[in-house]
């Protein structure tokens, strides 16, 4: 699979009788038609099934019959096909199984996806078209603050949720009281969001109309008022992005679900619970596929519906535009 | 016996719903009261109108950020510089750069430390190599969009999740017995009669690892940078065709310099993800069988073996190595900005 087997190695015929550089869409057709090589297309395919393979396996793996699922491959699945819904059944419904953890998951992501929305747009509002002393300053250090790798600050914020923050030994801010419930990963969750999404958002905002903007002004609309009226109903696009990307993020995450849940059973999401699973099922291959599939199937489902967001979110983030 | 089946399921019924209405009255009891702020604020006029609204817009996230980020960041460096071993000791000493003397000599940890090189380097170039491939062979091309979904899905998969759907890869069996692992079965085929435990064999165990990492990686690497090269035009690329440029030529004179920004973009960001793995090395053998990362180290050292100032220690390395790559992608980003 060097690149030498690129499509580009297909040669048409036409560029060579015409000489003149072909524009717009003649052009494009031109390169369309050069760049569809069969054997592009089939390298292209097979790299795609190599990737779905592995997720094919545990979906296959997670209807089969426990002793099936046991004993042999899935792939023997096309061989000795059996079919059964035991291993989910028992998942779900079993001591220590994936149904609560799946509601927490739940509960931990509503409300950890749709509190950082308000926090990061307001500031993207401020920083944009409020415009004051320093404001580009506070927008990059927003920005820069995605330096500090979250690890950095598991000890000290886990610290505050039970003691308060101490400078010095003062008590400057007494503990949010929110030690040993979900409110904690909510807010440790917001706070770790809030570089990517204000810089997401700020970038976004910033680029809506000014005219929209000094006209409400004008109209004797405050700032309040044009966030609330004019500027959160034109941000949608961009607030349905970065939503999906927290959504996927704080329901894929573990590590601040493991440091703040801890090990309660009523506040551990489908991750930790998994994670834990791991060790005890390593036996039982049975069980470990369909609790996999259900670890993985709400994230891949929003992903699958709202590909389209998500891309363009990965684009503001990372390339300009 | 069915009646204590039922009371089960109700109460467990029972537990779900409290915590999705716990959840539900968070998000309620947000917007409210950032609905009277709004109100009374909204009545402010004339020179206290602006200030006030600043206030209101950016106070929280600017609270949010210090309590989050920065003042635990300072801690932490503070911890790293103590002798503190258990969380929330009281006293504690200055111990200057023991720690960081301890991460750099002691074996084990020395070990750690080359393997999270290793995966620095190896995961980016191969994840951002596999999504340049797809990209370009997909770009163009009729139905792109299938193939480009199946490579980008694992991107949407978390790190527990891609662990366990790598053990029915990775799963070992005597290889007199029928096979789970789909890797010992396709080398078993190949003729490889006697594959060993490849989780528990160091070094196979990282690689494989890696393998996973890069599964999820490349499909960011080719969205990103099958935008990138969307974005040459048409006429650009059919003009160089007709100077006589194809296939590799085109690629190496064309296409790459062209994108080369997105990808050094590309790069630092699966690098920066990549310094951070924590998840796949802990799910699949806990650091242990020589597989112990950076992050995974840490977080034992944290929470697991009573040694905050030294995983403290460690979390600041991992800051001063992620820091180089955000930097540059900020200065990047600037000179964008700068250019618009």
């Amino acid at each position: 699979m060097s690149a030498t087997t690129d499509p580009m190695s297909a040669t048409s015929a036409t560029s060579t009788d015409v000489k003149k550089p072909l524009t717009g869409p003649a052009a494009t057709r031109a390169v369309r038609t050069a760049f569809s090589s069969p054997t592009a297309s089939i390298v292209a395919i097979a790299i795609g099934v190599l990737w779905t393979i592995p997720t094919f396996g545990l979906f296959i793996n997670s209807f089969r019959s426990k002793s099936d699922a046991a004993t042999s491959g899935w792939w023997m699945f096309f061989v000795h096909p059996s079919f059964s819904l035991d291993g989910y059944r028992q998942v779900l419904t079993g001591q220590g199984g994936l149904f609560i953890p799946l509601v927490n998951s739940l509960a931990i992501t509503i409300p950890a996806t749709i509190i950082p929305i308000f926090v990061a747009s307001m500031a993207g509002y401020a920083l944009a078209w409020m415009r004051f002393r320093g404001s580009d300053a506070i927008f990059f250090t927003f920005f820069a603050l995605q330096v500090v790798p979250l690890q950095m600050a598991l000890v000290p914020l886990q610290q505050y949720y039970v003691h308060g923050l101490r400078i010095a030994g003062i008590t400057v801010l007494p503990s949010p009281g929110v030690n040993g419930t979900l409110a904690q990963i909510w807010l440790s969750h917001t706070m770790f969001s809030l570089p990517l999404a204000v810089f997401l958002l700020h970038n976004f905002i910033a680029q809506l109309p000014g005219s929209l903007i000094e006209a409400a002004r004008v109209d004797g609309a405050s700032h309040l008022r044009i966030f609330r009226s004019v500027v959160l109903p034109l941000s949608m696009p961009a607030i349905a992005s970065f939503s999906i990307f927290q959504f996927l993020w704080v329901w894929n995450d573990l590590l601040v679900a493991k440091t703040f849940g801890g090990s309660n059973p009523a506040l551990q999401p489908v991750t930790a619970r998994m994670q834990s699973l791991t060790g005890s099922y390593g036996s039982h291959l049975e069980l470990l596929a369909p609790a996999g599939f259900l670890t993985i199937v709400v994230p891949v489902i929003v992903f699958l519906a709202l590909q389209r967001y998500f891309v363009r979110g990965l684009l503001a983030g990372s390339v300009k535009g | 016996m069915s009646a204590t089946y039922v009371s089960l399921a109700s109460s467990v019924a029972g537990q779900a719903a409290t915590t999705l209405l716990g959840a539900v009255e968070a998000v309620l009891g947000f917007v409210a009261i950032l609905a009277i702020v709004f109100f009374v604020a909204g009545r402010a006029t004339g020179r206290l109108e602006k200030p006030l609204a600043v206030i209101i817009c950016l106070g929280p996230a600017l609270f949010l950020v210090a309590l989050g980020l920065v003042i635990p960041a300072i801690t932490t460096i503070n911890n790293s510089l103590t002798n503190q071993q258990f969380l929330g000791q009281q006293k504690t000493k200055k111990v200057g750069l023991k720690n960081y003397v301890f991460a750099f000599t002691d074996p084990y940890t020395q070990q750690t430390i080359v393997r999270t090189v290793l995966w620095l380097v190896i995961v980016p170039a191969v994840a951002v190599g596999v999504g340049l491939l797809v990209a370009l062979l997909v770009d163009r091309m009729k139905y792109a969009s299938i193939p480009k979904t199946m490579v980008f899905l694992p991107t949407a998969i978390s790190f527990v999740g891609a662990a366990v759907i790598w053990s029915y890869v990775y799963n070992y069996v005597t290889p007199s017995q029928p096979q789970t692992g789909l890797l010992s079965q396709v080398v078993i085929k190949l003729g490889w009669s006697n594959p060993p435990n490849w989780l528990i064999t160091p070094p196979l165990n990282t690689f494989l690892e890696m393998v996973i990492m890069i599964w999820i990686q490349a499909g960011f690497a080719m969205v990103v940078l099958g935008a990138a090269l969307k974005a040459i035009p048409d006429e650009v690329i059919e003009s160089a065709r007709m100077d006589g440029a194809s296939g590799f030529r085109l690629f190496r004179t064309i296409q790459v310099p062209m994108i080369r920004n997105t990808l050094v973009v590309v790069l630092t960001t699966v690098m920066i993800t990549t310094l951070k793995v924590f998840d796949i090395v802990f799910t699949i053998n806990n650091g242990n069988f020589k597989t112990d990362v950076l992050a995974r180290q840490m977080y034992a050292d944290m929470f697991v073996t009573s040694q905050v100032a030294r995983g403290s220690a460690l979390a600041v390395i991992l800051f001063l190595a992620v820091l180089p790559l955000v930097l540059y992608n900020v200065r990047q980003l600037r000179r964008e900005r700068e250019i618009r």
